[in-house]
């Protein structure tokens, strides 16, 4: 088991509060990791930590790629960390609204692209050749999460379940080692979040790491290998879905101190 | 169909004007005999006026809307619609081509010198409206102090050609780095700024390089300006004013021809879908791997390249330069050119300078009144066209074969 992605102490301060209390985990390469938790525990501020949203208050945030060396990514800009393999959606849906799907795409390859300046006024065959590859791959990735025929349509004209997978498809496009998701789920109808696990096992089949925030349990059991559970910024607890089912602390965070102590 | 309501809203309407407009349309003081006319003539003429437009408008709303809903109920069937993709096609887009071609090189043939020199200046407008399209429209940076960078160009060239005798040829490439280097500069302390704080920094910005130039006496001859520019050269002949002058007009449907290519193969490529993103979502923009600060400052230098480029154009139409030029008043023009034409779209671009450039001069017709029929042309397109007068289109992409 290599490890792809390795978190340890990690703490974020938000002038007295502290809303990750020294965080620790560990991604292996190849698996879906889900991170659970109340509202209000810290995920979303774990996400922005890892994707440098945020500059962490302390701890470090370590990528190894397959075959190379650790790499500190914490204090990194978000694009750098694009750039070095990991990719994210957003729990409130950030596309870019009045550009077509396809080119929400595109611009996600932009940081695997380089045409410069020069290349764009004078279309030189490189530039040429390498947008003609944007396209292609760009076209290809919308086919597997199934927005093919909507290539061309405004991203804000589209349905809300076929706006999540674009952004799954926009992450797609940087070429990511590890992928985060923010509630991919969120506000799906049962149809809709049935075949975003699909979706999300096939990316997973690819050999992709995938980490992903959700409240909805069973798509969370059903699909992850290993579980994280935080609450009040602190990681409670961690296993298999079905040691974490099981696990007094969970139990206690989600629906309180139980009744039959009393 | 027109109701009580109506009329009594109509009245209201035109009472308000009365009451608006009566400091200006009403008194009229003369200050020499010290005595006050009161025109009440005019008060009535612009409350029955406005009573009248009021109702007007009400009553074609009203029709509008039956029409809308017989179409709805099918009673009616739906007006052919007028379609601005039709003209994209090859078979009208040639010929209008062609036809416009013909025209602009034909013109200086065809109007007197007065007709040409406003040309020439609407061009440089365009070529202004392309630039700052960059950085606004494309970008979505609101830059107010644009007009620094034209002054920059104008000035490279005053300057250059005073003390060391550069011709037009030479200086017109510098202009355009110049520009781009200042917009470089101020680029740099904004990069963390949006919307209406970058605004008002733009806008100090814009007036720095006015105060410096009009203040820095020893570097720029301060209010007084530099004279005796030389126009642009043709290989060495002499030209007459009146032939230069069409010269100077083919330059610039040439440079302003560039300008649009340029721009063109920009917006549609990766740095341009970049901009486009940056204006977009910043946040998500980031999270795909874009450089904020590069994409940010690429959009400044290469807008502002435009603005330095025309600034040496400038200088050599008009031979005399003085910051009054320069005020933010052209700013905010050029501003108004791009948001009128419509943000990012090209052919939106030229069409708001032609028609915020040459409109003000016909209008001239009705000398006192033009600014305010420009006013109230600029009030009645916001309210009927908020997107601009052509609505930016964006490139197609064909799956490679």
């Amino acid at each position: 088991m290599d490890p792809l992605l390795t978190v340890s102490g990690l703490t974020m301060d938000f002038g007295g509060i502290r809303a990750l209390d020294h965080v620790h985990l560990h991604l292996v390469q190849g698996e879906i990791f889900a991170l659970i938790g109340p509202n209000g525990a810290g995920k979303t501020t774990l996400f922005n930590c890892l994707t440098g949203v945020y500059t962490p208050s302390g701890g470090d945030v370590l990528l190894k790629p397959p075959g190379q060396i650790p790499q500190r990514l914490n204090g990194l800009k978000p694009n750098r960390i694009t750039e070095k393999g990991v990719a994210r959606t957003f729990q409130n849906i950030r596309l870019f609204p009045n550009m077509s799907t396809l080119e929400n795409v595109m611009i996600g390859r932009h940081c695997r692209s380089r045409a410069q300046v020069f290349g764009a006024i004078f279309r030189t065959p490189a530039t040429v050749c390498e947008e003609k590859a944007i396209v292609g791959t760009s076209l290809a990735l919308l086919e597997r999460v199934g927005l093919a025929e909507h290539a061309h349509v405004l991203a804000k004209n589209l349905p809300y379940g076929a706006q999540r997978r674009l952004e799954i498809a926009r992450a797609l496009a940087t070429e990511p080692l590890l992928l985060l998701l923010d509630e991919p789920a969120a506000g799906m109808n049962p149809r809709e979040t049935v075949e975003l696990e699909e979706l999300i096992s096939s990316i997973n089949g690819d050999g992709l790491t995938i980490l992903l925030i959700e409240h909805d349990m069973r798509l969370v059991m059903r699909l992850s290998d290993h579980i994280f559970v935080m609450d009040y910024g602190r990681k409670i607890a961690e296993g298999t879905p079905e040691q974490i089912r099981h696990n007094p602390e969970v139990i206690k965070a989600y629906l309180g101190e139980g009744t039959d102590h009393a | 169909m027109l109701t009580g309501t109506d009329l009594r809203r109509a009245l209201l309407i035109g009472l308000w004007f009365m009451f608006l407009t009566f400091p200006l349309l009403a008194i009229k003081v003369n200050p020499i005999e010290q005595t006050v006319t009161w025109r009440w003539a005019n008060m009535l003429w612009v409350g029955g006026a406005t009573t009248v437009i009021a109702l007007a408008c009400r009553f074609l709303q009203a029709r509008q809307a039956a029409r809308q809903e017989r179409i709805r109920l099918g009673l009616e069937p739906p007006p052919a619609t007028w379609n601005f993709a039709l003209l994209r096609e090859p078979r009208f887009a040639l010929p209008l081509l062609g036809a416009t071609a013909v025209f602009l090189l034909a013109f200086p043939a065809l109007f007197s010198s007065y007709q040409v020199n406003i040309m020439i200046t609407a061009l440089m407008y365009v070529v202004l409206g392309l630039g700052l399209n960059i950085v606004v429209g494309v970008a979505g940076l609101l830059d107010l102090g644009y007009v620094a960078f034209y002054a920059v160009g104008a000035y490279a060239y005053g300057l250059l050609h005073l003390h060391f005798d550069w011709g037009f040829w030479t200086v017109l490439p510098i202009g355009g780095l110049l520009g781009a280097l200042f917009g470089l500069l101020l680029g740099f302390p904004v990069l963390r700024l949006r919307g209406d704080y970058l605004a008002i920094v733009t806008l100090g910005f814009g007036e720095i390089i006015r105060l410096i130039l009009e203040n820095w006496s020893e570097f720029s001859q301060g209010p007084s300006g530099i004279a005796n520019i030389a126009r642009p050269g043709f290989f060495g002949f002499e030209l007459s004013m009146e032939e230069s002058l069409v010269y100077l007009y083919y330059l610039m449907i040439g440079m302003a021809l560039f300008t649009v290519f340029v721009v063109n193969r920009l917006q549609n490529s990766r740095i341009g879908r970049a901009w486009f993103a940056l204006r977009e979502d910043e946040i998500a923009c980031q999270a795909m791997g874009i450089d904020k600060t590069r994409t940010k400052l690429t959009a400044f230098a290469l807008g502002a390249t435009w603005a330095g480029m025309a600034g040496v154009f400038f200088a050599a139409k008009t031979t005399f330069i003085n910051p009054a030029s320069f005020t933010f008043l052209e700013s905010a023009i050029i501003l108004c050119i791009v948001v009128l034409g419509g943000m990012g779209s090209i052919v939106g671009v030229i069409a708001g300078a032609l028609l915020l450039i040459l409109l003000p001069e016909y209008l001239r017709a009705v000398a006192e009144y033009r600014m305010l029929v420009f006013g109230a042309i600029l009030v009645v397109m916001m309210i009927l066209r908020p997107q601009g007068l052509v609505a930016p289109m964006r490139q197609t992409y064909t799956p490679p074969r």
